[in-house]
């Protein structure tokens, strides 16, 4: 359709990103960058879960468990080797491999939707509970304690590649993310204007039909979970960066929620709609935490129930419905063939 | 027959529970063959279709694809020998449009630039040039029908299956049906499972009547229709 | 002897639990196709229905056996015209909107209550096998499960309400048309289910103790049981409590409790693997 103007825009995308990513530490105090940071972070496992669950359909309740594994895999990386750059790709490589192994049982298995997300919110608790129990000085990996509930602080951040005596300042570390954030992006929006990313959300609107024109389901869905775990694994290194501590609350049941909220609030089959719900529903329990108005779990309890009874969508895709209802975007259905398509359900 | 089958069964069976809904089916198609199967319901026809595009498994018996056994193949292997089906409900992309439908089945085996072309000509063969925007979804019983069709003829199939592809079509829409799958027989197996007896008429080819699970009566449609027993089984009639 | 003795109990006590906690969730899974994600919140209701009443010296069991069911099991029925009905026969949704009541119900007892643990002594003494002891509430757990498992048996088997439970299960437009009233069924149903998940969380609450947070440790193992159980509500639950507890108990004696949940979770996944309709799945559809 617009493939071109499409191309445009996330150039400009890219343009401003990056002139945001180097202006922006000469222009505000430190503690704002270190801020935007923890946003960057989150949009980032947004974005993760967008293509997961928005694009693929693939109900995943245990996003955070890539998340984690990331986060604990620099953090043990790094603190074992001392330089940053193999960590950093074990933090990516390690959430694909266990994505890879998961997402093989599950859908080679065909364990259709609901389950999935109830198995992979499981593995979440397990790993939870697993990493909360190994407190004793005896767990460790390599010459590092894992911490158990008390976590691993201190955690070095990143350095330049090769050089691990420049390590990177708050500046250069909110810098980094906002261009991966950008990259990430950018990256995702490319895979799914590609084939491969059509195909994806055909087999999310009909998994059937996809498979009866001789593509394999399974495989597609394995490639995107994989991806969507880098992603995610990503995003939990950079998450160790920016507070130099991981703890296994990043496993939690709440944490797990928060995706799934970010990812309502900003509507599914959008990437723009799942950044901007991370950022303000983190913003919204940033500011209900500091002021100690009410307990975070009623607030997101109730968005959650709200949500669900009256914009199953998400809040996002309804103003742009709104505002250009006669240019519905092609990947996007009515919310009960999505649904259904979902679940399996013709 | 001269022709090599390109399809062949042997004592194909599924059981439901306790009930054989299909039950030992020796059955065999030629290759370029047009052939109908009618039957009351209940008789057989869509379960044996799934078992065909591996959408069942059968509890017994053997399905072999230009003799090569795709008993127990994944669906997508087997659409990729090139059989292709139309479900008896129509199974589309309904969250997408009708040009994007179409691309998506012809992308299986063309660059991006090939399958665009091929979608635009589909959508002009079966009439929907007009509908190419449109979400499927909002489309009539009729026009998926024809999106279903385009998918098929996109994927360029050896075999083609189609169940009740006429569902929800008008007078007219079921003339065409029938002209463009005789055109389609031209260069592939076509196989129709129909309930509509004129359709059958319009076809004309041969034709295998199911009955509970069986296969009752095979040959040409006025031989078959003709046929007495195939009479009482439609009237309701026990005829065993 | 003694050793295997105390082992056959102990896993014995597992598959117990593990059913104890899964049978609430395993009813209104089978008959509603509901999966309640607030289930945890339902045990951790019935936990503090008999530790708050205790405390303000209520007699225990009459806390725990009657307080804590049919408190919960009130709730269940407020829950279900709230929230499960609106949504019905759209599973996302309504797991989505469970998971909200979860975490709102977590926020509300910790607001409320506070967060500190909450406990009951639990009653009976120990009995000596050996050099080991062995609490007796130990063999009360297992007995009452098979108490509570053969009566919903009885209940959905020889009851016209269970009767009518079952066939609406199987076919709820059939069971409409008969003039059954379906809302009714279900409520009834998800009232019965959250009834059973609160005598369960009272029942485990003097071994446990009772916190906000407290039903995160058994939602995973509930959900994974009766998902693994598959479409037999009963037969299926006990089948994958059988197997889960005696792994996880086996696994646990030769590392820890965590461990043994891990192994748990890994079998249960191979399983789906290998059974993707469950462990009944493949044998009967939507029975007991």
């Amino acid at each position: 359709m617009s493939r071109g103007r499409d191309a445009a825009t996330l150039m400009a995308v890219g343009l401003i990103g990056l002139a945001v990513a180097f202006s922006l530490p000469h222009l505000v105090e430190v503690f704002v960058l270190v801020e935007l940071t923890a946003y960057i972070v989150f949009a980032m496992l947004a974005l993760s879960l967008a293509l997961v669950w928005g694009y693929a359909g693939i109900l995943c309740f245990g996003q955070s468990i890539f998340f984690g594994i990331g986060g604990y895999a620099y953090t043990l990386g790094v603190m074992n080797i001392g330089e940053s750059t193999l960590p950093v790709a074990l933090g990516i490589a390690l959430p694909m491999l266990f994505a890879a192994v998961l997402g093989y049982f599950l859908f080679y298995g065909r364990v259709s939707d609901i389950y999935l997300g109830v198995i992979t919110l499981c593995v979440s608790l397990i790993a939870y509970n697993l990493i909360n129990s190994l407190s004793g000085t005896e767990y460790k990996i390599g010459s590092v304690p894992i911490g158990g509930h008390n976590g691993i602080p201190g955690v070095p951040v990143v350095n330049m590649p090769g050089d691990s005596s420049r390590t990177f300042g708050f500046e250069e570390v909110f810098t980094l993310s906002l261009i991966l954030l950008v990259a990430v992006y950018i990256g995702l929006r490319a895979l799914l204007a590609s084939q491969f990313g059509k195909v994806v959300v055909a087999i999310r609107e009909n998994e059937l039909r996809a498979e009866l024109l001789g593509y394999d389901a399974r495989a597609y869905k394995l490639v995107v979970f994989v991806i969507g775990a880098a992603i995610a694994g990503l995003a939990g290194v950079l998450f160790v960066n920016w507070g130099s501590f991981i703890g296994p609350t990043v496993f939690s049941i709440f944490f797990s929620a928060q995706i799934i909220i970010w990812i309502m609030v900003g509507g599914l089959g959008t990437l723009a709609g799942a950044i901007a719900g991370a950022v303000f529903i983190q913003w919204l329990s940033t500011w209900l935490g500091t002021n100690k108005i009410i307990d975070p779990n009623i607030v997101l309890g109730v968005i959650f129930i709200v949500l669900v009874l009256l914009v199953p969508k998400g809040l996002q895709p309804m103003l742009v419905e709104r505002f250009k209802r006669r240019r519905r975007s092609e990947t996007r259905s009515d919310t009960r063939s999505e649904t259904n398509s979902r679940l399996g359900v013709p | 027959m001269s022709k090599p089958p390109i399809l062949r069964t042997e004592q194909v069976c599924k059981r439901f529970g306790g009930v054989n809904a299909v039950d030992g089916i020796d059955f065999s198609v030629a290759e370029g063959e047009l052939r109908c199967i009618i039957g009351p319901n209940g008789a057989g026809k869509s379960t044996f279709f799934k078992m065909l595009s591996g959408q069942l498994q059968p509890t017994a018996g053997r399905i072999l694809f230009r003799e090569v056994d795709i008993t127990r193949e994944e669906r997508h292997r087997i659409a990729r020998r090139g059989v292709a089906i139309k479900t008896q409900v129509p199974n589309v992309f309904d969250g997408l449009s009708a040009f994007e439908n179409l691309r998506i089945a012809a992308a299986r085996r063309l660059d991006s630039r090939g399958a665009a072309e091929l979608a635009r000509d589909i959508l002009a063969r079966v009439e929907m040039t007009a509908h190419a925007d449109r979400a499927v979804g909002e489309l009539a019983h009729g026009q998926r029908q024809w999106i279903e069709i385009g998918m098929l003829l996109a994927v360029d199939p050896a075999l083609v299956l189609l169940d009740e592809p006429t569902a929800g079509m008008t007078k007219e829409e079921v003339a065409r049906a029938a002209a463009m799958i005789r055109a389609l027989a031209n260069q592939r197996a076509v196989i129709v499972v129909e309930h509509d007896m004129k359709f059958v008429r319009m076809v004309d080819a041969n034709v295998t009547v199911f009955h509970q699970g069986r296969i009752l009566v095979e040959g040409p449609t006025d031989t078959v229709l003709r046929d007495t027993r195939v009479r009482d089984v439609y009237l309701g009639k026990a005829a065993h | 002897m003694d050793f295997a003795t105390v082992v056959f109990i102990q896993v014995m006590y597992a598959v117990a639990t593990l059913a104890l906690i899964s049978v609430g969730l395993a009813i209104i899974f089978g008959m509603m196709r509901v999966i309640n994600f607030a289930h945890g919140e339902f045990l951790m209701l019935g936990g503090y229905a008999v530790v708050l009443p205790v405390q303000a010296g209520v007699n225990l069991w009459v806390a725990m056996l009657i307080i804590a069911p049919i408190t919960v099991g009130l709730f269940g029925v407020i829950i279900e015209r709230l929230i499960i009905r609106p949504l019905y026969g759209r599973i996302v949704e309504t797991v989505l909107a469970t998971w909200g009541l979860s975490l709102l119900m977590i926020g509300l007892a910790s607001a409320w209550i506070g967060f500190y643990q909450a406990g009951a002594a639990p009653p009976f003494g120990s009995v000596q096998i050996g050099s080991y002891r062995e609490g007796l509430y130990t063999f009360f757990v297992i007995g009452v499960t098979a108490l509570i498992l053969a009566g919903v048996y009885g209940f959905l088997r020889h009851t016209r309400f269970g009767l009518i439970a079952l066939g609406t299960m199987q076919n709820p437009a059939m069971a409409a048309a008969l003039g059954v009233n379906v809302s009714r069924v279900y409520a009834v149903t998800f009232g019965l289910g959250a009834a059973l998940s609160g005598l369960a969380g009272a029942i485990l609450a003097p071994i446990s103790g009772v916190l906000p947070v407290i039903g995160i440790t058994y939602i995973a193992k509930a959900f994974i049981t009766v998902i693994s159980g598959g479409a037999t509500v009963l037969a299926g639950t006990i089948a994958a409590s059988a197997l889960f507890g005696t792994v996880s108990q086996l696994v646990t004696y030769l590392s820890t409790v965590i461990i043994g949940e891990v192994a748990l979770l890994a079998v249960a996944i191979v399983l789906l693997r290998l059974l993707p309709e469950g462990i009944t799945g493949r044998f009967s559809r939507g029975g007991l």
